[in-house]
């Protein structure tokens, strides 16, 4: 079991890393992309513009808790 | 080779030298104060535990369907790449500081010349668990990087050639000078490959999302200048901004 949240632990570390908001916020940029593109709506040019955006609120983010 | 098949491979080198890098300070820190058999022991069980996951995770990648997998990949990608970003611009603005190889070196060697000397199986346990552990952490990241980069743009030996060519690099270089990489200048390839990492996620995720990039492959290259360009500008924001803080702190004082 202890191994197990080890295990789990280090995953979390190495996909998330020290903010899991930007995790959260890269799904909702992928889900608004696909629900565009679905509705045939040009859709590429969502998810590089989440990229500063996303950045910039986690920098924030950082920058504060320091 | 085209856009896509240089970017991969270029990704794979930087992205695995980085981890390289890291990889040997530990290997030689082990090395210089546990003796070279017990590092050498440790590097070579972790290298045999990576090549097994390789094995196994390699051709079960390549089952699934290209967009599904592009979709999760590009996803993983992109999260991973933007944490690597925020690091690499932090401290290059000063809020965080930098990565010191000769400081983790000189902290490692301390540490494992202090512990105690246990035997088992003819090598000293604490440096060869010391390169184990350092090697396969280290290595997972080079495996996940060259299996979702390679997978993703159907290519993994072309990954992997990437990571082979800077395992060669690192590794000679490490043989030759047997000091840490001290000069190799760390946040930069950071930022670098944090900048691929993102590019190569905001591609995939949005291909994988059902969407159509103008240009095709060759789109890579104006996201990859757009990301690169935000984040120089949210660099010099943030570096402006820790300027004035420290000034007025220095005031105050």
């Amino acid at each position: 079991m202890k191994w197990l949240s080890r295990f789990g632990h280090f995953w979390w570390e190495f996909v998330i890393g020290d903010d899991w908001l930007v995790a959260v916020l890269v799904v909702v940029a992928i889900g608004a992309t696909a629900l565009l593109a679905a509705a045939n709506v040009a859709a590429w040019w969502l998810l590089p513009l989440a990229v500063p955006l996303v950045l910039w609120i986690s920098l924030r983010r950082a920058i504060r808790s320091a | 080779m085209n856009t896509g098949n240089t970017f991969l491979f270029l990704s794979a080198f930087l992205a695995s030298g980085v981890e390289f890098v890291e990889a040997l300070t530990i290997v030689l820190a082990a090395g210089l104060s546990r003796g070279w058999r017990s590092s050498l022991a440790g590097l070579g069980a972790a290298t045999i535990v990576l090549a097994v996951i390789v094995a196994a995770l390699g051709p079960a990648l390549t089952a699934i369907p290209l967009n599904a997998l592009r979709l999760v990949v590009g996803g993983l990608l992109l999260v991973f790449g933007l944490q690597w970003l925020r690091k690499a611009i932090l401290r290059a603005s000063g809020y965080k500081a930098l990565h010191d190889e000769d400081a983790i070196f000189a902290r490692e060697l301390a540490e494992a010349k202090g512990a105690e000397h246990v035997e088992r199986a003819g090598v000293d346990w604490y440096g060869f668990t010391l390169a184990f552990k350092g090697v396969l952490l280290e290595g997972l990241e080079v495996v996940f990087i060259v299996l979702t980069f390679g997978s993703a743009q159907g290519s993994i030996p072309l990954a992997a050639a990437g990571a082979a060519a800077a395992l060669v690099l690192v590794a000679g270089v490490g043989i030759a000078v047997r000091a840490p990489l001290a000069r190799v200048p760390e946040n930069a390839m950071k930022f670098a490959v944090g900048l691929m990492l993102t590019t190569f996620g905001v591609f995939w995720s949005a291909e994988g999302a059902g969407a159509d990039w103008p240009g095709s492959d060759a789109a890579i290259l104006g996201v990859l200048g757009f990301v690169a360009l935000s984040s120089f500008v949210l660099v010099r924001m943030l570096r402006r901004e820790r300027r004035t803080q420290l000034r007025t702190a220095e005031v105050r004082a």
